[in-house]
């Protein structure tokens, strides 16, 4: 026969034991919150850099993208011959391809006059670029020489010039040594490897970058015919492109980078020691405050041994305990969470946000925490002997 | 006194019990060869100087310990061959109030004695709870339901004990020197309050006590000394 909620429902022992000591309650809640604080701050971090390190990479306008197998990253880019593009349109799958220069040159504050360094793109203003449609039209002012699109994210070291542009004023500055104005205003975002972005045409490229083989590029844009399999195409360039060129599809081209600040720098390993430190910190909080309240009521749970209640029972006792306090202390490490992740992409323009995933992480974080610290406080229980109390 | 029928059935049934503490060169008898029967009931009280055992043959009726020779039959089952399981099922049967009240701090007056209805199986809460308020109203302390056991006096607490382990319908209730933390009076209202709601219950009451004032309560009183009952003169 099924007992009726009526029937098995008790007393709150948990909630009662937590919430009639509101002092323990808070330093327990506070402790939770910041541990999970932590968590969600230093996850954010990781995954946030690693999303920054492709804002770029995520906007191009390709299936397939070629690089010279010597770049490593973003921040290290090696040419390779712009012919191979060519060669690539060849099979039969590939529509369209653009080839794009990419390099960071020193750019002048226009208020400041420091020097900073940027990332320049540079393309045939004809050529589709990015996805957004937006670029088309603004890439027509860049077929006059000495004319770039800057973008309106980057960080505020490059000067005011998009409050400028936008006030109407003709912004000029210093470009790798040279002059260049600019011509328009493009939103791209910051990533951690580059503060700042603009865009130019290739004529302009070249002349700010006379070192630059003729000919030669850094990234290839490949465009395949729609429901072709870029996959295969992926291994019949392999076969038929020399060897000077590496071929990606666009994930594993995005893949590549990220994978780049995940494991050649030390980036990933101290964001995740730092969520590990505060799941640490937040099991050694909850496990003074369940086993002192344990150690405290230890002659009550004796008492209850003695009236006839399991030990399972009080086992289960503190377990809810546990329960309560990841529950309750979640919430605020959440609402905090989504502020200091708001101020964060304020401040500094990453694009850190909660997302379900991390949320979730951080819960099961939490809800582990105190379990396992309510694990280890029964232990006392067993200490709970209800032949001594009489 | 009551005259007890030789009818009744045996609450408790004792033979020679001994009992032992500590190891090796330390181990001392503090229980020796008792023999003891009480019937459903009755309501027996427990004398002796500190220190000659009642509480230890208390907790050994409670089974709260395990038997180590002798037999201990309580409410029908022989607790030395019995597990610890089967010990916490007999527990639920038997009411336990202690010289400290021992009541759960961070629980009402109501919510602890709720704690022992609780234990009963197959009734709503709000069944349960509804006896948890009858029993503190039997001990005079429906006015005080909700407050914490911090707010109370002793002879308040003392009574929310009772009324707690009477909440679970005891088939026998356990006391060990119910009024040793009360003033004479307050001690005096407590066991003959115990007394009364045990009769009405047909609860058989086994009460430690070092206070001469209350043995007039008793249906019997046996005296204990160095570990033996000694046969009384009365």
């Amino acid at each position: 026969m099924k007992r009726s909620f009526f029937q098995s429902r008790k007393i709150p022992l948990a909630w009662l034991l937590l919430t009639r000591q509101p002092l323990r309650l808070l330093v327990a809640l506070a402790g939770i919150s910041f541990a999970g604080i932590l968590m969600f701050m230093q996850l954010g971090f990781r995954d946030g850099l690693f999303d920054t390190s492709v804002t770029v990479h995520k906007l191009f306008d390709a299936d397939l993208v070629l690089i010279s197998p010597r770049s490593k990253s973003s921040i290290s880019m090696s040419g390779f011959p712009r012919r191979r593009l060519v060669q690539a349109m060849a099979h039969r799958d590939v529509i369209g391809t653009t080839p794009v220069n990419w390099n960071f040159l020193l750019w002048r504050n226009p208020e400041s006059l420091s020097t900073r360094s940027i990332l320049a793109l540079g393309f045939e203003p004809g050529d589709p670029l990015f996805k957004d449609p937006e670029l088309r039209r603004k890439a027509k002012a860049l077929t006059n020489p000495g004319r770039v699109l800057f973008d309106k994210r980057s960080r505020d070291e490059f000067g005011p010039v998009s409050e400028w542009y936008e006030e109407g004023r003709l912004v000029e500055t210093e470009l790798a040594g040279k002059r260049v104005r600019v011509a328009g205003l493009i939103s791209l975002g910051p990533s951690f490897g580059a503060d700042g972005n603009l865009i130019t045409s290739r004529e302009t490229y070249l002349d700010l970058l006379p070192g630059t083989p003729p000919g030669s590029i850094e990234i290839g844009l490949i465009r395949l015919k729609p429901g072709s399999n870029p996959e295969a195409v992926v291994t019949s360039l392999k076969k038929s492109l020399p060897n000077d060129v590496a071929v990606f599809t666009r994930e594993s081209f995005i893949e590549f980078e990220k994978n780049y600040w995940r494991n050649s720098t030390s980036i990933g390993f101290i964001f995740t020691l730092g969520a590990v430190m505060g799941f640490v910190v937040g099991c050694v909080i909850v496990y003074q405050v369940l086993y002192s309240d344990v150690s405290d009521h230890l002659p009550e749970y004796a008492t209850l041994l003695a009236m006839g209640y399991k030990l399972k029972h009080l086992l289960s006792v503190v377990v809810r305990e546990g329960v309560f306090l990841a529950v309750m202390g979640y919430i605020p490490a959440y609402i905090a969470g989504l502020g200091l992740y708001s101020l964060v992409r304020s401040s500094t323009n990453l694009p850190i946000a909660m997302d379900l995933n991390r949320a979730t992480i951080v819960f099961v974080m939490i809800f582990l925490m105190c379990m396992l610290s309510a694990v280890l406080a029964m232990r006392r229980l067993v200490d709970a002997d209800p032949a001594e109390i009489f | 006194m009551t005259d007890f029928n030789q009818k009744d059935p045996i609450s408790i049934d004792i033979n020679g019990l001994s009992h032992w503490f500590g190891k090796g060169v330390n181990r001392r008898k503090v229980l020796n060869t008792i023999s003891i029967q009480i019937r459903a009931g009755e309501v027996v009280l427990l004398t002796g100087p500190s220190g000659c055992g009642k509480t230890t043959l208390l907790t050994l009726i409670g089974a709260l310990r395990k038997v180590q020779q002798g037999e201990v039959n309580v409410l029908g089952t022989q607790l030395g061959d019995c597990r610890r399981q089967e010990r916490q099922n007999i527990r639920r049967q038997i009411g336990m109030i202690f010289q400290g009240h021992n009541l759960l701090r961070c629980l009402t007056a109501e919510q602890n004695v709720q704690m022992g209805s609780d234990l009963l199986q197959g009734c709503s809460y709000l069944s349960r709870r509804n006896q948890a308020r009858e029993w503190l109203r039997a001990v005079g302390l429906d006015d005080h339901l909700g407050k914490l056991p911090q707010d109370l006096s002793g002879g308040q607490k003392q009574r929310v004990a009772i009324a707690r382990a009477l909440a679970a319908r005891p088939k026998l209730l356990l006391a060990d020197e119910p009024t040793a933390a009360l003033d004479s009076s307050t001690g005096r209202e407590v066991v003959d309050l115990l007394r009364r709601l045990a009769k009405h219950q047909a609860c058989s009451v086994l009460m430690v006590t070092h206070d001469s004032r209350i043995l007039d309560v008793a249906d019997r009183v046996l005296r204990m000394e160095d570990g033996r009952i000694i046969p009384s003169f009365g």
